[in-house]
């Protein structure tokens, strides 16, 4: 066993030793690399480690939880003691239990040796030809406001008193850069940025390029009039939508009467072009791994299918509440939280037209590459959403001139009902969670401009 | 401070870290405690508490920052995160100066938290409960969120100095979800501030039935409109537009990079002459202030506005050693895991002199954004949009339909300079910051506000 098993072992022991009749702990070991580099220098350089551990305690129904980092034997009998006394301070709750083991398999290929073998000057380097690339992209570049590489090697281990044990490791790297651009009087920013398991997996021209490449587009934006037309969703764009709708296909939020799509169970209400699932074993998904934030199998959900509402997400507590089987995507951040029902990857379903295809479909309308105010422009309760929105016109079915400062407005559900076409090439994003998703055309939002 | 960091220790990790060069080292060692639960459905679930102690250390060359942080606050913790952050450069040992403490006076805490029972503050939110469904048959769902947190550091730097301060936080949120045959709506409110428990003794449980009133208000609201109007802002967190369209443009990291459009604006008219405007770390009890920042600097008010008229940016130590003036005690990070980065602490702008009634008055069809769920700027190109989650339109002087799913939209420069009338009721309000990854509690303010024009982005046209 290893020792972080055997931390999560000797945690579920003190609980019982607290008074908790059932009990689950949970501990990570996680280290980080972070470079960030402005100006072709590196300007900071962040190396860490930390381990920590959370202790669910039950006593009868009542159920309470504990976290620290003192993982000495006092320490970990100090947080299974808070953790029971958690417990004693919340109400009784029928369905509160902790989930019974099941078999889980491995998965491969969620972890890349190779990132030890990475010093920090290969690391850096990495981050110089992000920045680089994007001051290349284009004469109007002018600078980079950051390029930033990180990488992070994990270890997780679980074990409960009803005999549940399991233990995975994970690696994960990004680099992204924001690139600022100047022409026509104005500053104009562009994201670039990449994803994978290992810095093999990154190509830095690719990122560079992006970042400057959407910096120097927008040079001479200006607002859009205010109409209701199509809309073509970049893939970062579309991913922060398909992660808006993840988070309201949780069972706790469906349960509690907080969701739109509560009520709506196998019901038509997407078009047949928009598809998505859950998937928490895509190797290349960043929220894969073998088991959930409570142990349960991740596993490949469909929630909309057919244009139907096919399920909603699970963790042991909601699946309880129906007398069903957990979905495994109970997700926690790290050891500081508690389990909570959330998406793993979300992956939306590719169509068969390319991107120059959705635009000439799309016709007159607008193509949106960034939005922003999601938090506070978004109601998950409702889903009326209004965000401020900045990207391309469309004319004659071709990208025209860019266009910034206006807002689409909807309703999440009405606007799956108007999703006309997904594009074939997607990609993984890392806004609204860990997503898949192409680029979407949208029949018809409200843009508010000018 | 001592009892987190001994004197003689953090000298002698100074100067491990200082053993391949450096100009600059610091310690930053950190022991915080939270505790945090809510009640749904009227249960009181989710009773968690955490505890966590680390230390982060920093050594600066050149342009260059090298960090490492540790959990663990033993001598070898400290050693090791010394070791660490050193471990790239390649230059002559240098010696630290030694520490001289400086003895920071924390926030008085009356009645602190941790020791106030579990029972009593679940009994708190079953009060909030109660409270908030007392509203009516139409709240369909109500929750609400008790925290508490205590942050205990102390800095030690290359520099001599050596300081520390005592920290802790108390908050709580309700949430109202409001039905009517197929509507729905939410309503929230919170309550927060630099103080212990002695926050919740008057009566906590007017936020519930402010959340609910707010959100029953909205089951009669009809679409937002769309396009450019006059727009007047509530007080408290309508500051969260100061906050996004200028404060964030003004923290000094944005500025040296480019990335603001505040840039060579200093000295320069930014604004009406009747628009000043602060930040201040300094505010007794306000959510936002402590008495020293994360590096040690004691905080203070600065004068950001002064009649229309930009007089300074917000500085941390390496911004403001770069352009060779004084930190004004912005420097901040979210836990002893982050590097400090310029932050706001308390923005707002200072009372004006006009009312609400006569602000609304002169307005024959506009907006009214009573508060905003949030906010978002990108200061490169001073582009910002911010949730509206109370909204009513203003038609011939009054105040008249409440309107859902409204977002403003604008210019920084531009909506600064709209600002054409500035209220005297004001009021501060709690928010939670992200920046660069890190999050930090800050206060928002200001009384009612004015916009000449702004665009609206609702669903109709």
């Amino acid at each position: 066993m290893s020792e972080l098993s055997a931390t999560a072992q000797g945690a579920v022991e003190a609980a019982a030793t607290a008074g908790a009749e059932q009990a689950e702990a949970y501990a990570s070991h996680e280290e980080n690399r972070e470079v960030r580099v402005h100006g072709g220098e590196v300007e900071s350089l962040t190396a860490a480690a930390q381990t920590g551990l959370g202790v669910r305690a039950w006593i009868g129904t009542r159920v309470g939880y504990a976290y620290g980092t003192d993982l000495s034997v006092a320490g970990v009998g100090e947080i299974a003691a808070r953790a029971a006394a958690a417990a004693r301070a919340a109400d009784e709750d029928e369905f509160a239990a902790p989930p019974q083991p099941a078999t889980i398999e491995g998965l491969a290929g969620i972890s890349d040796p190779s990132l030890s073998s990475w010093g920090t000057d290969r690391a850096a380097e990495l981050a110089l030809a992000v920045e680089r690339a994007a001051l290349a992209a284009d004469p109007r570049v002018v600078g980079v406001e950051q390029a930033v590489y990180a990488d992070a090697a994990e270890r997780v281990a679980i074990a409960s008193s009803t005999g549940l044990a399991g233990e995975y490791e994970a690696s994960s790297c990004f680099a992204y850069l924001q690139a600022l651009a100047e022409g026509e009087g104005a500053r104009e920013t562009g994201l670039g940025f990449g994803l994978g398991r290992g810095p093999s997996d990154l190509d830095p021209e690719a990122i560079g390029a992006e970042g400057g490449g959407r910096a120097a587009a927008m040079i001479g934006a200006v607002k859009p009039p205010s109409r209701s037309c199509p809309v073509v969703l970049d893939p970062t764009v579309a991913a922060s939508f398909a992660g808006l709708i993840g988070g309201v296909l949780g069972a706790n939020a469906v349960q509690r009467g907080r969701s739109p799509f509560a009520g709506k169970l196998g019901e038509e209400l997407a078009a047949p072009a928009f598809a998505l699932h859950d998937d928490g074993r895509d190797p290349e998904g960043a929220a894969s791994a073998p088991f959930d934030g409570e142990g349960v199998p991740r596993r490949r959900t469909a929630l909309i299918e057919g244009g139907r509402l096919r399920a909603y997400l699970y963790d042991t507590y909601t699946a309880r509440r129906e007398g069903g089987e957990s979905s495994g995507n109970a997700s926690r951040h790290g050891y500081r939280s508690l389990p909570s029902v959330s998406a793993s990857n979300l992956v939306v379903a590719s169509g068969e037209r390319s991107f120059e295809e959705l635009l000439g479909e799309a016709g007159e309308g607008v193509f949106v590459t960034d939005v922003a105010g999601l938090h506070s422009g978004v109601n998950p309760v409702t889903g009326v959403f209004s965000v401020g929105a900045s990207g391309r016109a469309i004319r004659g079915g071709e990208l025209a001139e860019p266009v910034r400062e206006f807002t689409i407005a909807g309703e999440l559900i009405a606007m799956l009902g108007a999703v006309r076409e997904a594009g074939a090439e997607a990609r993984w994003v890392p806004f609204g969670g860990s997503v898949r998703t192409p680029p979407l055309l949208i029949a018809e939002l409200s843009v508010s401009g000018s | 401070m001592r009892e987190l960091l001994d004197p003689a220790v953090a000298e002698r990790v100074l100067s491990r870290a200082l053993a391949n060069g450096g100009r600059f080292a610091e310690v930053f060692a950190e022991r915080r405690h939270g505790m945090a639960m809510s009640i749904d459905e009227s249960r009181v679930e989710s009773v968690q508490s955490g505890a966590e102690e680390g230390a982060g250390v920093r050594v600066v060359e050149g342009g260059t920052t090298y960090f490492a942080h540790v959990d663990g606050l033993d001598p070898a913790d400290l050693e090791r995160a010394a070791n660490e952050a050193a471990a790239a450069l390649k230059g002559e040992r240098r010696e630290p100066r030694a520490l001289q403490a400086v003895e920071a006076t924390p926030i008085a805490i009356e009645r602190r938290p941790e020791d106030v029972t579990a029972e009593r503050k679940a009994e708190l939110l079953r009060e909030l409960d109660e409270r908030g469904r007392g509203k009516g048959a139409e709240i369909a769902q109500f929750t609400a969120s008790y925290a508490e947190a205590r942050r205990r550091v102390a800095v030690a730097n290359s520099d001599g100095l050596f300081t520390g301060d005592d920290r802790t936080r108390t908050r709580i949120g309700a949430q109202a979800v409001a039905r009517r045959d197929g509507t729905v709506e939410t309503g929230a409110e919170t309550l927060g501030a630099h103080r212990g428990f002695e926050l919740l003794e008057d009566d906590p449980g007017e936020i519930a039935e402010q959340a609910a009133a707010k959100a029953l208000t909205l089951l009669d609201a009809g679409p937002a409109p769309s396009g450019s109007m006059p727009v007047v802002v509530g007080g408290g967190f309508g500051g969260v537009l100061f906050h996004e369209m200028t404060g964030h443009g003004l923290e000094a990291d944005h500025i040296h990079k480019g990335a603001s459009v505040y840039v060579g604006k200093l000295g320069e008219m930014v604004a009406q002459p009747l628009l000043s405007a602060y930040d201040d770390g300094r505010l007794p009890h306000e959510w936002g202030s402590d008495a020293i920042d994360d590096e040690g600097a004691p905080t203070q008010q600065t004068l950001v506005i002064e009649d229309g008229r930009l007089t300074s940016y917000l500085y941390d130590h390496l911004t403001a050693e770069r352009d060779g003036v004084a930190s004004t005690g912005n420097g901040r990070r979210e836990s002893f895991r982050h590097l400090p980065i310029p932050r706001m602490t308390n923005t707002y702008i200072a009372p004006g002199e006009a009312t609400p009634e006569a602000m609304i008055e002169e307005v024959q069809k506009g907006f009214y954004a009573v508060s905003f769920a949030g906010g978002q700027v990108d200061p490169a190109t001073g582009d910002f949009v911010f949730g509206v989650s109370e909204g009513y339109l203003i038609e011939d002087g009054k105040v008249t339909k409440p309107c859902r799913g409204a977002t403003l939209i604008g210019n920084c420069l531009d909506a600064l300079e709209a600002i054409d009338a500035v209220g005297d009721d004001f009021f501060m309000k709690t928010g939670i910051c992200g920046k660069g990854g890190q999050k930090v509690p800050v206060g928002t303010g200001q009384g009612h506000v004015r916009l000449r024009a702004l665009t609206v982005g609702g669903t109709e046209l």
